[in-house]
């Protein structure tokens, strides 16, 4: 890779690639995300390089390891281009029959397409997926068309073109006022405007400035900033140094959760490709201009999402949070000014300066513009990522892109926002999904995370998992945050195992509103809202805990007692052999007991019961 | 204790203080924990007082001051891994080792960990053994999974 030192230098370069991509015939994409690593995905890629190889048609044919296409639950997931074949949950075994039949011949292997549960109808090209079908992938677009490793296949695809527009064709002010103008609003959660942001960070005194990009991305539930950083690595980048000198940085962090290695990874060698081709470092492609990243690497703390409490992570001290009277945009690391932007936020960055912030702002609605990430996780059946435009009501994304609910269960709410977001019950799913409407309706927009729930999630037990989850990740610098929050825990853990009066509710609502109003940060300021939410839309819940102490969705242990049919029970005795507290007797071929005072309630019996003798109430 | 390496770690990050939490990651993947003779080494080198380095060490969650088993099993508590059994599968895992996340079996041959979120949140439960993900997992293919690792088939004496 020779260093590019000027616009011209970047298109001949472009021009280069192509040619030598139009060598292959076919290209075969295997899936090299998180979730299809899972399922054995580099063992698919080990045997298709094996079997190309052994054929001789490597130079004919492109295997390509891509980053995550979001339909982690079917993978591995491999595509097949030009023919535009899409075929899932693929193991090692197909890969001979998909390259003789598929490659060579031309023929679709039916048992590897997706088929649609209701209808039995089979999708070849993934456009056809109804998870794919009705969203609108911009920022996730090209996950499937590079692999993330090599910047020629960025390039290829049109990268760096919008950084070689920002520093040739535009001043720093007027790419301000492009994202201004664009209405790009922070997709870290809060919703702030990023043109606003930026223009407070150039104005803000002082030589030194930096840029962060945050991916510690600890909401539990989300995973769309580790795809990108994963997947597309370099748009991230480019909107980094696009956002950098538009600001007058000359510094910048990738801050990555430790729980991400891949993502650390693929940031570091796209960092180094980078700076080798001379879109990093000094004199960047020739413009006078210069920036450099570093990844830095976080440590498991929750409560370094928030801007503050990164900075000091960043800084070598213990992540905790200080009082944001003076923005980090005045004074953040190293009390420099510092422009912080989320991941997802840095990559629609390139497309609007690409596209255009007309382009941009005609997609979405009136106050959010463009289009957001969702992870839809839980209970649901199409699980994984889902990128869609602003607006988009809950209903279609559950039901059209996510297909309803898992084995036929009811949905009854989605939680957003995380830890600091809420519960959404099913009755409000029409409402269009923007950073206000679901504000207004008690929950956030969060990081993404969509956590999907039906009437075997029980809402306290939700609410607890929150309250603890935050009283764990509490950094334990303010008192209403570190107390509270042990409180509220102690008053849902007393729900759920029934030892709750008539008064705990209230007592409930009180510290919350306490929690809420005087704690340091954000994480406690928002702690209360999954309680709070549960409680606005799933009271008679709480009630059925309290007063006829029953678990309605049959989840709080204490409250619950497993049994098993006797006029369903076949006597297979496959409960039997995996209870680890042999808690069940009987005879093969008759009916099985379980002894109540041996049983700890793991549920393995109701997990491998055939006949669905298991009951639990 | 051979401390060389801390040396060529703290190298490796040209002694910067930002790479402190780089640095503390390293020397874990080296040791196995944080020994108390390489924090005195990084305290020294990068000019920090040592209860500020132990403050560092003991808040984030990533790192132990006390040696990890020869098998790491870590759980996924996310949301999306609690809504689809999760804490069962936790509750089970720690039963099966006879140790509470956190800990190490007495043998050290296994750690067990939970954390908030893996990130594989389409797949859940999610267990990641020795860094390896498993999706979609229940008490009875994780009881199996760690079966394997036992030598022997002897079980886990905590």
């Amino acid at each position: 890779m020779r260093k590019i030192e000027s616009l011209s230098g970047l298109e001949k370069w472009r021009e280069r690639i192509l040619a030598r991509q139009k060598q292959y015939e076919t290209v075969v994409s295997v899936c090299g995300g998180t979730g299809c690593h899972a399922y054995g995905c580099k063992r698919v890629r080990s045997q298709f390089a094996k079997v190309l190889r052994e054929n001789g048609s490597r130079s004919k044919i492109r295997l390509r390891f891509t980053g995550c296409r979001g339909f982690c639950e079917r993978g591995p997931i491999v595509t097949i281009q030009p023919q535009g074949v899409f075929y899932q949950k693929v193991q090692e075994k197909d890969v001979p029959l998909i390259v003789s039949k598929t490659i060579e011949e031309g023929k679709v292997l039916d048992h590897l397409l997706y088929e649609e549960p209701t209808t039995k109808r089979k999708a070849t090209s993934e456009k056809e997926v109804p998870f794919y079908k009705a969203q609108h992938r911009l920022v996730l677009a090209n996950n499937g068309l590079i692999e993330p490793t090599k910047i020629e296949d960025y390039i290829g695809i049109g990268g760096y073109r919008a950084l070689a527009k920002a520093l040739f064709a535009m001043e720093p002010d007027q790419v301000i006022e492009e994202i201004s103008a664009s209405g790009l609003r922070g997709r870290g959660g809060a919703g702030f405007p990023t043109g606003r942001k930026w223009e407070q960070c150039r104005n803000a005194p002082g030589d030194m400035k930096y840029v962060i990009c945050n991916c510690d991305e600890g909401d539990p539930g989300a995973y769309m900033d580790r795809s990108l950083l994963e997947g597309n690595p370099h748009s991230v980048l480019e909107g980094m140094i696009i956002g950098a000198r538009a600001i007058g940085a000359n510094q910048g962090f990738i801050y990555v959760r430790h729980e991400y290695p891949l993502a650390c990874k693929n940031g570091e060698v796209a960092i180094h490709q980078a700076r080798r081709a001379g879109f990093l470092g000094q004199n960047i492609l020739g413009s006078g201009f210069d920036f450099d990243v570093e990844v830095a690497e976080g440590g498991g703390a929750f409560v370094c999402g928030e801007s503050t409490a990164l900075i000091a992570s960043i800084e070598g001290r213990v992540g905790e949070p200080r009082s944001k009277q003076i923005h980090t945009v005045a004074q953040g690391l190293w009390e420099k000014p510092t422009n912080l932007n989320n991941v997802e936020t840095w990559a629609n960055v390139p497309l609007i300066i690409n596209q255009g912030s007309q382009w941009f702002s005609s997609i979405g609605t009136e106050k959010s513009k463009g289009t957001k990430i969702f992870s839809l996780v839980g209970k649901v059946k199409n699980t994984g990522l889902v990128e869609v435009p602003m607006g988009i009501t809950l209903k279609e994304i559950i039901f059209d892109i996510g297909g309803g609910p898992q084995d036929g269960k009811k949905i009854k709410a989605v939680q957003t926002g995380g830890p600091s977001g809420g519960c959404i019950p099913a009755s409000l799913f029409d409402l269009p999904v923007d950073f206000d409407s679901l504000a207004r309706v008690g929950s956030m927009m969060g990081s993404g995370g969509m956590i999907v729930m039906d009437e075997g999630t029980c809402m306290v037990d939700v609410a607890r998992y929150f309250v603890r989850f935050l009283k764990e990740e509490s950094c334990g610098k303010c008192l209403p945050c570190r107390e509270g929050l042990k409180r509220m825990g102690e008053i849902l853990d007393g729900i759920t195992e029934g030892k709750a009066n008539g008064g705990s509710l209230a007592l409930l609502e009180e510290l919350a509103e306490v929690v809420a109003d005087t704690s340091l940060c954000g994480l406690g300021k928002t702690a209360p809202n999954p309680v709070l939410s549960a409680l606005r839309y799933f009271r008679p819940e709480f009630e059925a805990h309290i007063q006829q102490k029953k678990c309605p969705a049959a989840v709080c242990t204490p409250l619950i007692q497993y049994s098993i049919s006797q006029v369903d029970c076949t006597g297979c005795s496959a409960c039997r052999k995996v209870c680890p507290t042999q808690a069940i007797e009987g005879e093969k071929k008759q009916s099985h007991r379980i002894v109540g005072e041996l049983c700890s309630k793991c549920g393995s019996c109701k997990d491998v019961c055939k006949a669905n003798a298991v009951m639990v109430q | 204790m051979d401390f060389q390496a801390v040396e060529a770690i703290i190298g490796k990050h040209q002694g910067k203080r930002t790479a402190l939490i780089g640095i503390l990651h390293d020397i874990q993947e080296q040791y196995n924990y944080l020994p108390a003779g390489a924090l005195e080494k990084i305290a020294q080198r990068l000019q920090m007082d040592l209860p500020n380095l132990y403050g560092v060490a003991t808040f984030y969650k990533s790192f132990s001051l006390t040696p990890k088993g020869k098998h790491s099993i870590t759980l996924c508590l996310g949301t999306a891994c609690h809504v689809r059994g999760g804490p069962k599968l936790l509750r089970e895992v720690a039963k099966r080792l006879n140790i509470e996340p956190g800990q190490t079996t007495k043998d050290k041959m296994f750690s067990l960990q939970a954390v908030n979120c893996l990130g594989v949140c389409a797949i859940g439960p999610v267990m990641l053994v020795d860094g390896k993900y498993y999706g979609e997992m229940n008490p009875v293919k994780a009881r199996k999974l760690i079966e394997k690792l036992i030598p022997n088939g002897r079980g886990v004496r905590a």
